[in-house]
């Protein structure tokens, strides 16, 4: 997996409360065997007319938030189904951190597996960078020291220490669990005996 | 210390516990289907790995068959790959599929507790977020991403954090014509779209006792749509009668083993709750959503919400925006909305017992002239049995069309979806704008009230047909 430390760019801000999973990439894109290709239909029903063209005002199809690679959302972003495709549009479209007040359980989780980062800060502090994003500037995100930085200002922002370690070094954690190979047969030979109706 | 239930089955199943709180959790059953796992197929092959236990793993594809006539196959091109794909992966990895001309395919959601592959006291996981289904018979069933399904695969395992426990009580009594449906839409409005974020819930209470398997499986399937990370429901009588003979149900010996162990399974007198809600069955009538989010819900004898009585400007700005892609005016009685199609399936409400309730209402009736209905049942074997009991040709004979098994118009994937501006009353799980296609607007109902609005042509009380 992709390692994530710092991270800087422009942020844009998509004001809407619980953006689900089927406006971050609707169903007819999930029809792929691939995990990559999707960055050109993110938010495709908000993106684009019924004849395929640009809507100007759609925040990341301005100037300069084409180039976002962080998001500002509302709260319980990425609700519903638990298509890993959310993130993996997100970030072929260059998306690889997303900021709320609150995240769906799924997308929280998918997102850790793909080298991004969501960051879960109360909404007074998202109000600030709201506020800072309209100045097009950059921010730089700090995953070792947990801070964001804009400007002279320092946000610090809460995450498991286990995701971080796994994000920091891009940590495979299927080979991790591997390693537990003993531990999980001797799991199974306990369970042969006590739920032998199970395997 | 008095556990709960979740707490229990969490338990039993840690491998290994990290000190910063995440645990290796075993995975007893895995249901897999043709959207979310082809990624995770190909990573094992690039990485070079096995399926650790192909026989806990079962295969089927729903979410993008056709529910016409399938002869033909697949004529989608994406669809069709997808589908074989999925064949392919199976053959390769030695893992059992219900394949499109077995009459046992059918929604993923569906199949597992019918074969038996469900089972109390397990932990079941699915690339899909409806996998909270299978907590109607008191096990941890919970939806993963790709990656999740990939570790699963190579690991039998998951690596989690635990949730909260949450507890929802419905007391009481439900009002005669009430349904499962109407119940966890209830409980959806009352909690919120995110009410249940980090928490497991478990439903309990004399309605959720009352309820059968069924019913049960309504409630636990749309748990997601509170945010929540599972929902279940102790296992009782009911439960084990449902699972007994079911073709992957222990049998012998290991049935009366099992069978002690389910009994077992239920949340000790003063576990403590992080949360708890207390609904009463006397209060809950038809339901019906009127947004864009499940937790958009109003009584059949309601009227739409006005955003101008909202004092938050963030719910404000949400409830317009939901009112204007859905195309309703504020304070329009509910029962003036009219329906062009009506949509009874999905694996929130398509099994045998949803399209009993349906066929009731619609029996001797017809489908008002300017409705299209269709009925997709959850599974070839819901179908056969319908056809059995002769349901299909009342539904026929209403004026619906009578479908073959799969998700269909639930998610809208296959060739089953609304036009722009379509308005559709639907037994399905989620209204969210574009679902059940772009510029569709999706009512959520109970099989019963789908069935009501089909015949009069806009959503109306279910409980004025059942007498």
């Amino acid at each position: 997996m992709e390692k994530f430390n710092i991270l800087k760019g422009i942020p844009a801000n998509l004001p809407m409360i619980n953006v689900d999973t089927d406006m971050i990439i609707p169903k007819q894109f999930l029809k792929t065997i691939k995990r990559t290709g999707l960055g050109k239909s993110l938010f495709f029903e908000m993106r684009y007319d019924k004849d395929g063209k640009e809507i100007k005002e759609f925040i990341l199809n301005k100037d300069p938030y084409k180039n976002s690679t962080i998001l500002l959302a509302g709260k319980n972003f990425g609700c519903g189904s638990s298509r890993e495709h959310a993130p993996w549009a997100l970030k072929d479209f260059g998306i690889k951190c997303v900021i709320s007040s609150s995240f769906a359980d799924i997308f929280y989780n998918n997102c850790f597996k793909n080298g991004m980062l969501p960051i879960i800060l109360d909404e007074k502090k998202i109000e600030e960078l709201i506020q800072y994003s309209n100045r097009k500037e950059n921010i730089e995100i700090n995953l070792t020291e947990q801070e964001i930085i804009f400007g002279n200002k320092r946000i610090q922002f809460e995450i498991d220490e286990f995701k971080k370690k796994c994000l920091l070094n891009g940590l495979d954690d299927i080979a991790m669990s591997l390693e537990k190979s003993k531990k999980i047969s001797s799991y199974e030979n306990k369970m042969k005996n006590n739920k032998p109706w199970i395997s | 210390m008095p556990q709960t239930l979740y707490d229990k089955i969490w338990n039993e199943h840690v491998v290994h516990q990290q000190d910063d709180g995440t645990a290796l959790l075993y995975v007893d059953r895995h249901l897999i289907h043709e959207v979310t796992s082809p990624q995770a197929f190909e990573g094992l092959r690039l990485s070079k790995r096995k399926v650790r236990k192909p026989n806990l793993t079962l295969a089927v594809a729903d979410h993008n068959v056709p529910t016409t006539n399938r002869t033909e196959g697949i004529k989608d091109q994406e669809s069709k790959i997808q589908v074989e794909t999925l064949e392919k992966n199976c053959e390769e990895f030695g893992i059992e599929l219900f394949s499109m001309k077995d009459k046992r395919q059918g929604i993923v959601h569906i199949i597992g507790p019918e074969q038996g592959f469900t089972q109390p006291g397990t932990v079941i996981v699915c690339g899909d977020s409806h996998t909270a289904t299978h907590g109607a018979f008191g096990s941890l069933a919970f939806g993963i991403g790709t990656s999740e399904v990939e570790h699963v695969l190579a690991t039998q395992t998951l690596l989690q954090k635990k949730s909260k426990n949450f507890r929802v009580n419905v007391i009481g009594k439900l009002p005669t014509g009430i349904t499962s449906k109407d119940v966890i839409l209830q409980i959806i409005g009352k909690i919120g779209t995110a009410g249940g974020t980090g928490m497991v819930i478990e439903y309990a209470g004399s309605v959720i006792e009352n309820f059968n398997i069924e019913q049960r499986m309504t409630i636990c399937n749309m748990s997601i749509e509170a945010g929540a990370r599972a929902g279940l429901i102790a296992p009782d009588e009911k439960t084990i009668n449902y699972l007994k003979d079911k073709p992957m149900a222990p049998k012998k010996n290991n049935w009366e083993l099992a069978k002690e162990y389910w009994f077992s399974l239920k949340s000790d007198t003063g576990a403590k709750f992080d949360r708890e809600v207390e609904i009463k069955g006397e209060d809950i009538s038809p339901m019906v959503t009127w947004g864009t989010s499940p937790q958009d819900v109003v009584s059949i004898n309601g009227y739409v919400p006005d955003p101008n009585k909202e004092n938050n400007e963030e719910k404000k700005l949400s409830m317009n925006r939901s009112l204007d892609y859905m195309g309703l005016k504020p304070n329009t009685k509910i029962t003036d909305i009219k329906i062009d199609r009506i949509f009874i399936g999905s694996c929130t409400n398509g099994r045998i017992g949803d399209l009993r309730e349906a066929a009731k209402i619609i029996k001797g009736k017809k489908v008002a002239q300017h409705v299209n209905a269709m009925v997709v049942p959850g599974s070839g074997l819901v179908k056969e049995q319908a056809e059995g009991e002769g349901i299909d040709l009342v539904f026929k004979e209403a004026g619906f069309e009578w479908r073959e098994p799969g998700c269909s118009m639930c998610l809208a994937m296959n060739a089953d979806k609304l036009n722009p501006k379509e308005r559709c009353a639907s037994t399905s799980n989620r209204n969210f704008e574009g679902r059940q296609g772009r510029g569709g607007r999706t009512h959520l109902v109970s099989p019963g009230m789908a069935a009501a609005a089909a015949i009069d042509g806009h959503l109306t009380d279910v409980r004025k047909f059942q007498n």
